[in-house]
């Protein structure tokens, strides 16, 4: 987006490292996100994109360098951003043995939501999503597509600056996976930053700006079109595998 | 004698058809692929093949043997990656090859030339615990466990999903030189891109096929003109193309929106439309319809009207 650099940095990083023992998981990473952005984060497993995400929600510190997320820095102040940021994994997201309801009002809970707010913002929120007959379901009992888009709905429901998003459409259909994609894109222009890590390459299309990390540096980091045209590849899947191939010494 | 043979197979869990009367034939030495997303019964169509389920309904056999009554002997023949790594994670990665061999009756050393090009890319991890492994790592322990015992066919269940994109195209790379030594891959995925690796492709959706035919033949099959529409705001776009009378089925497709027109429309007139709501400067390029697309296509037609 033309005026996206011109509006306020909601995350700041310069010559990130963290270091484990001898290992160096990042290597003076630098970059910034800007409100409502929609940030794809990619790079093979094992390049650091985990380490890095997890510093930048406050569960990890540097070993050096500056970052700010939120307006707080994260090697001061960890415990300060998980409260103005979400976070959703395809690992884990919600209470398998909870039903949708109790996961709500859980969530709300933990972000210190008030009892009466939540509820109403609850029953909003099932409405908009039209799961409002799923309130009392468990969640085991969902399919996956529901599960993903419920999950995300819950990650913003207390309204975060930014949300974190894993690997959020892992195996989900291309029907759900593209829902998903709206439901990202409208909250990415209610002012929600959206950090975002994915393997689907087509996905990365539909960020606004992309990073490509390997081996714990930044490789690349651009507007997905600008990427195409720099390297002369037509898809970002094409870029990737020439960025990140002859690189790559692990497997 | 086709390597896969599956009559009317049918399986429910409870109340649940996971699977749906699928009838299907798989050529020796063919590199088949069943695409489609989570829930699809996949994995229950899988599980069935490696004899690992008894189907609620119909008959399938591989090479000729039943995959209820003779399953015994079967197993020495098939090769089975299931969808989540379900190896030993506190055994090394040289103790779960060996563990896999032995029980198989056969030694690491007997059948190394099958899995060496996969396998030496791992070696150097051999002392490694198998649940330290990266994802890519594990995908290739789990192929060279498959392999061990040189089975006649490879059934691989999402052996992608979750991986990178550089590991997925090395994996599929690995099994192209697989299918050069005659053995016959069945392999699932929920990444329509990778069909195009396939000789043929099954598309599946909640327990039924949609469509079985070469990707070619399934990209052809769309019969429609498709144009890819551009524009810098693309959920402005994507929320206006919508809303426009002569435009179908919008679709967003990474960078671009896949589209048809109205029989008797023309790109110009959609431009003049864009234009009309503030969108100016789109661009209207004609584009191949690929498989997502057709999947797509298939999900969108009522049950009764799915089939190609």
């Amino acid at each position: 987006m033309v005026n996206l650099m011109e509006r306020e940095k909601v995350i700041e990083v310069r010559d990130l490292v963290k270091k484990f023992g001898a290992f160096t998981a990042n290597d003076h990473l630098s970059f910034d996100v800007y409100r409502g952005e929609i940030f794809g984060f990619l790079g093979a497993n094992g390049a650091g994109k985990t380490t890095a995400i997890r510093i930048l929600c406050g569960l990890s510190r540097p070993t050096s360098g500056r970052v700010m997320v939120a307006g707080i820095d994260a090697s001061r102040r960890p415990e300060e951003i998980k409260k103005r940021i979400g976070y959703m994994s395809q690992r884990f997201s919600l209470y398998e043995d909870l039903t949708v309801r109790e996961n709500i009002e859980l969530y709300g809970g933990i972000y210190g939501m008030r009892m009466k707010e939540l509820i109403h913002r609850r029953e909003a929120m099932l409405e908009r999503l039209s799961f409002t007959s799923y309130g009392d379901t468990l969640i085991r009992s969902l399919p996956l597509g529901l599960r993903q888009k419920l999950s995300f709905a819950t990650a913003v429901f207390h309204d975060p600056e930014i949300v974190f998003l894993d690997e959020p459409t892992s195996g989900v259909d291309p029907v759900t996976r593209r829902q998903f994609w709206e439901m990202i894109y409208e909250t990415a222009s209610q002012g929600i930053t959206v950090f975002v890590t994915t393997h689907y390459m087509d996905e990365a299309e539909y960020c606004d700006r992309i990073t490509i990390m390997n081996e714990g540096k930044i490789v690349a980091l651009d507007t997905p079109s600008v990427l195409r045209q720099q390297y002369g590849t037509a898809t970002v899947e094409e870029l990737f595998v020439k960025i990140t191939r002859p690189q790559r010494t692990m497997v | 004698m086709k390597a896969v043979e599956a009559n009317s197979i049918t399986h429910r869990y409870g109340k649940i058809t996971a699977v749906d009367d699928i009838t299907f034939a798989v050529s020796e030495g063919e590199l088949f692929g069943f695409i489609g997303p989570d829930g699809a019964g996949k994995t229950t169509l899988f599980r069935i093949a490696a004899t690992l389920i008894i189907p609620s309904g119909g008959r399938m056999t591989l090479f000729g043997l039943n995959v209820v009554s003779d399953y015994r002997e079967l197993r020495n023949h098939i090769g089975y990656m299931p969808g989540r790594f379900s190896l030993y994670q506190d055994l090394t990665v040289e103790e779960n090859l060996q563990f896999y061999a032995t029980i198989f009756g056969t030694t690491i050393r007997e059948n190394y030339h099958l899995i060496e090009p996969i396998y030496k890319q791992i070696e150097p991890f051999r002392e490694r615990r198998a649940g330290n492994l990266s994802g890519g790592m594990k995908q290739k322990l789990a192929l060279s466990c498959a392999l061990i015992h040189k089975p006649r066919i490879l059934i691989l269940d999402e052996p992608t999903t979750g991986v990178d994109a550089v590991s997925r195209t090395e994996f599929w790379e690995m099994l192209e030189g697989l299918k050069k030594e005659g053995i016959t891959i069945v392999v699932s995925t929920p990444y329509m891109d990778e069909a195009l690796r396939c000789d043929r492709i099954a598309l599946i959706q909640q327990g039924r096929l949609m469509g079985i035919d070469t990707p070619e033949a399934i990209r052809t099959s769309y019969g429609r003109k498709m144009w890819a529409v551009s524009h810098p705001d693309r959920y402005r776009l994507l929320l206006a193309l919508r809303e426009i009378q002569i435009v179908s089925n919008p679709e967003p497709f990474g960078e671009a929106v896949h589209i048809t027109l109205h029989e008797g429309t023309a790109p110009e007139d959609l431009n003049r439309k864009l234009e009309n709501t503030g969108i100016h400067g789109a661009t209207i390029k004609e584009t191949l319809p690929g498989i997502e697309d057709v999947f797509l296509e298939l999900m969108r037609r009522k049950p009764e009207e799915k089939s190609l």
